[in-house]
């Protein structure tokens, strides 16, 4: 038996079940969680989410968010969440091109942090939409 | 009489007119209204999840020194206040900027106020109130970024400590009949007298309390504001369509007594155009 699971974004319930273990990684590294661990807040950076459950391991990209550990249940709680196969390739490739012309040219006024942020989320949805091929036997 | 049977059919006409209006605004606003529900529906686990989550951490670091929780002395406050960019909504508009003016009318000169909708932006600027911000066309279709920014200026306003206190008003959506227009307290944030059974339990806080505080008001902040941006999308659609609703209903009660009218007046007519050829007939004799 694992433990209960919910990641919420804005627009939806992302995902809501039972899990063994789950990955993230946190601003101070990675964070492995398991059952019964005890009860933790830490801020997330933009990055991966992997689930495992009965051996077999699904993967999500998120963008920043928090995880809350408690007794009766973990909840991850992110601006934006998607499976491998939700992720639109073209329009991170799109990103990522605006974001690292933008980081090179340097334009007046550049806000460098922002651009920053887009050009990982942009990888992070490129290397999560990767992973597609590996994810076949995922959950459901 | 010919002269006011047709004026009667004339307002008839004009009537119909309006009850068709009502009756497709009816049907636009229960349309959206749907939709609105959907997203509420959606929206809910994730700002009472949040909610939650702050709540659970301000009563873990009850004693820390934290802008974000220490009480402030002044009462210089900001509002954001939540209403539609249309009317014809019933008392949508009225109710909310009147609940606000009522608590602030008192201390124009130590209010801020942001403004959502066209609404809220015209009464208060017309009575003047110090407005600083306004966002407008987006009341129908809130996105969460909308909330993002919103949650950044009034935090803005606050880390420059030129405020006191914040405040939120928006109309919560209870059923598509009931709507109420509130006003809640965001800054500094306050324990709700929640159950508090999981207080005995000890929270990591990882980098540090003060860092996951850090992180986790702004989110709170938006997070609230995006919630109530839905909610008040959702009133303002229920609101609208109740209003429309019973509009059409007085239409349909309106044309039905002129059509008794009508009726008397035509009838009127005839008996009188009867009793002339009548008399006029015997005359003849």
């Amino acid at each position: 038996m694992g433990f209960m699971l919910e990641i919420v974004t804005p627009d939806r319930e992302f995902f809501s079940d039972e899990v063994d273990m789950v990955i993230v990684k946190g601003v101070e590294g990675e964070l492995a969680v398991l059952k019964n661990r005890a009860p933790l807040i830490t801020p997330l950076s933009i990055g991966k989410v992997r689930i495992k459950k009965d051996g077999n391991t699904r993967v999500a990209a998120i963008v920043g968010g928090y995880i809350s550990v408690q007794k009766d249940k973990t909840t991850i709680v992110t601006d934006s969440a998607e499976w491998p196969e939700e992720i639109d390739v073209e329009r991170a490739q799109r990103a990522k091109q605006r974001a690292e012309e933008r980081l090179e040219k340097r334009p007046e006024g550049l806000d460098i942090v922002r651009a920053e942020n887009a050009l990982k989320r942009a990888l992070n949805r490129l290397e999560v939409a990767n992973l597609k091929k590996f994810s076949d036997e995922n959950l459901d | 009489m010919a002269e006011s049977t047709r004026d009667i059919k004339r307002r008839i006409r004009g009537i119909n007119n309006i009850k068709q209006i009502t009756k497709a605004m009816e049907l636009v606003a229960s349309a959206r209204l749907r939709r609105a529900r959907e997203r509420l529906e959606k929206t809910r686990p994730y700002y009472n999840t949040v909610y939650r989550n702050i709540q659970q951490v301000l009563s873990h670091v009850k004693d820390m020194n934290h802008p974000y929780v220490n009480k402030r002395d002044g009462d210089r406050a900001i509002y954001v206040v939540i209403s539609a960019d249309r009317g014809l909504a019933g008392g949508f508009n009225s109710n909310i900027n009147r609940l606000v003016e009522e608590e602030i009318k008192d201390k124009k000169d130590k209010v801020l106020l942001i403004t959502v909708g066209l609404k809220a932006r015209d009464y208060f600027k017309r009575r003047g109130y110090n407005v600083i911000g306004e966002y407008l066309s987006m009341t129908e279709r809130p996105s969460f970024s909308h909330a993002r920014n919103i949650g950044n200026q009034v935090l803005e306003v606050y880390d420059k400590g030129e405020v006191d206190n914040i405040y939120l008003a928006y109309t919560e959506f209870i059923t598509t009949l009931t709507q109420k227009a509130k006003i809640v307290k965001l800054l500094p944030a306050e324990e709700l007298e929640e159950d508090l059974s999981e207080s005995n339990s000890v929270i990591e806080f990882e980098p540090s309390p003060e860092e996951v505080l850090n992180y986790l008001i702004p989110k709170y902040l938006q997070s609230v504001i995006y919630g109530a941006l839905i909610e008040s999308a959702c009133s303002q659609q229920g609101a609208r369509r109740t209003a429309m609703e019973s509009a059409t209903e007085n239409a349909e009660e309106m044309i039905e007594e002129l059509e008794l009218s009508y009726n008397r007046a035509r009838q009127a007519a005839i008996t009188s155009e009867i009793s002339e050829i009548v008399s006029g007939a015997e005359a003849l004799k």
